[in-house]
């Protein structure tokens, strides 16, 4: 059974005048059919307004879908008794780290997560301190989260979904807000996460070079999906993606304009450590 | 400028007052204030006197923080002085032209002012040694009784505890928007109350709508993360009474009845 499941969802943002009519309906995501399993890294890709956010929230019954239905580990989310529990699975990272730190110290933020659900108070002190240190924040457990920057913010709200124990976590646009620094510690830890934990990954972003770590990549544009496939597999279909005014990474456009000009590499290079050896492969260096 | 506002003026030392149970504490103040008002007389005034004297010593913080409290309310400890001092009627003692000051006076304006300022100093004590979340979980925790008649104290305790997380984060945010404007060319320094009052305007409104925004986004991320009000919760950090706050609530008890039989007997 796939961890989760969408069947044709489709989703409308409704605007309401002041009499609480509809006065326009517009269609945020059509027909969406995606599947993740069990420890998989998926990326979602797609410009500004393109529906990832919306898809997103409904992986975790923020959102209902209109039509079609999202099950998550065999649960539905639109039945409200799963609701909880769909969340407790399907934990969920948002994009402005100020905005979803609740503690005033970093280690009861992250303890905030198990005591909703009711953990027993022991096991929340070993999940806490579990949790910050997969994401490298353990030394900062007595700190106060006003103190840290972005990128510790952003760790630390990762931890406070670990310390739940989910299947699956969901990182929408984790590091719109970052500095380059911050960025790559977020997805390091994403990686670690996936990589020593096995916990399913779900990354939104529209930054190319956070999507060579995965194995699988959505491209999405106007509330559709538009490409599914493997990062190299999208990356070799650098035009169709320049279309959905999105960019491939630089090292992947370097090589595909060597190959456009008679250099013999092979499709999808992600980065530099492989265009390297591809290059050193044609010259006979090894 | 904003940055010099410091929220909750917790000092840490490692005293016993530090590690007392919140809710010892806050019982504590309760019964300071009735102390002073029970043992309204010289003997009473001793007791509370020494009491809260002891309490500062021990709590290790240094007295000029304590004074730093009083300089708030320095300016309403005169008014009330001088109020008792010339409008009590009694036995003249002093007069000049209108102005007289009589015995009775004399005694209510001393009475007055040893009460505000033991007040204050308690209350300091407690803010003091206090975290601000400890103080919220204690307030919690003791007026949990109050849940059966339908009063929201759990979600009293988490608004507060969010407002105090967030006060640096929109303290932030005003500074920034300030700056904004002010690259702008707006003015917020000349002119007079009214016209500084009308130019906070422009800065209100944009640091309302953010922090709704932020509102939004915070309500979010607690469902997001299985938050359902405090049924079925639990705690990382729950309060127990240990050994400590079971003798301290024993000197709280003997403090409190010999300010009441110093009231009732002197």
């Amino acid at each position: 059974m796939s961890l989760i499941k969408t069947d044709k969802l489709s989703f409308d943002y409704k605007k309401y005048d002041e009499n609480g009519n509809i006065e326009s309906v517009k269609r945020a995501l059509k027909d969406i059919d995606f599947t993740v399993e069990q420890g998989d890294f998926v990326t979602i890709l797609g410009s500004n307004g393109s529906g990832k956010s919306t898809l997103a929230k409904h992986l975790n019954a923020i959102f209902m879908p209109a039509e079609g239905t999202v099950m998550v580990d065999g649960l539905d989310t639109r039945d409200a008794a799963n609701t909880w529990e769909v969340r407790k699975r399907a934990g969920m990272v948002f994009q402005n780290p100020d905005n979803q730190i609740i503690g005033q110290v970093v280690e009861e933020d992250v303890g905030f997560g198990p005591e909703n659900i009711g953990i027993p108070t022991s096991e929340i002190w070993e999940r806490v301190e579990e949790s910050l240190r997969v994401v490298g924040m353990y030394e900062f457990r007595k700190h106060s989260p006003n103190k840290l920057s972005g990128g510790q913010k952003q760790r630390v709200s990762i931890a406070g979904i670990i310390a739940m124990h989910p299947k699956c976590i969901i990182l929408d646009e984790p590091t719109a807000m970052l500095d380059p620094n911050g960025r790559k510690d977020v997805i390091r830890a994403a990686r670690a996460l996936n990589e020593v934990e096995n916990v399913t990954v779900i990354l939104i972003t529209h930054y190319m070079e956070e999507v060579i770590y995965s194995n699988k990549v959505i491209v999405m544009d106007a509330g559709e999906i538009r490409m599914t496939g493997t990062p190299k597999e999208i990356f070799s279909r650098a035009d169709e993606l320049k279309e959905l005014r999105l960019d491939v990474p630089q090292i992947t456009l370097l090589a595909l304009n060597l190959k456009k000009n008679g250099v013999d590499l092979p499709d999808g290079i992600l980065t530099i450590d492989e265009l390297v050896t591809e290059l050193k492969k044609l010259k006979g260096w090894n | 400028m904003l940055k010099d506002i410091t929220l909750g003026q917790y000092y840490h030392t490692e005293s016993l007052l530090h590690r007392m149970d919140p809710r010892v504490k806050l019982l504590g103040i309760v019964a300071i204030i009735i102390g002073i008002f029970a043992g309204n007389n010289l003997i009473g005034g001793l007791i509370t006197g020494s009491f809260v004297m002891i309490l500062i010593a021990m709590s290790r913080v240094p007295l000029r923080f304590m004074l730093k409290g009083m300089k708030a309310i320095v300016i309403f400890l005169i008014i009330t002085v001088i109020f008792n001092l010339f409008l009590t009627p009694g036995t003249v003692i002093w007069s000049f032209m209108r102005f007289k000051i009589t015995m009775e006076g004399v005694r209510l304006a001393i009475q007055m002012a040893f009460r505000l300022i033991f007040l204050i100093l308690a209350s300091g004590l407690l803010t003091l040694t206090t975290t601000p979340n400890n103080l919220t979980d204690g307030l919690e925790s003791l007026l949990g009784g109050l849940k059966k008649f339908r009063v929201p104290v759990h979600e009293v305790a988490m608004m507060m505890s969010i407002a105090l997380r967030f006060i640096p984060i929109l303290m932030d945010e005003t500074d920034k928007i300030m700056k904004a404007q002010m690259a702008r060319g707006a003015d917020f320094e000349s002119g007079g109350i009214l016209k500084r009052a009308k130019s906070m305007v422009p800065l209100l409104v944009p640091l309302f709508i953010s922090a709704f925004r932020r509102a939004n986004d915070l309500a979010m991320a607690m469902e997001a993360r299985c938050y359902r009000g405090g049924v079925g919760r639990t705690k990382m950090k729950p309060l127990i009474y240990k050994k400590r706050d079971y003798i301290s609530l024993c000197v709280l008890a003997l403090y409190l009845t010999a300010c009441i039989l110093a009231g009732i007997y002197w």
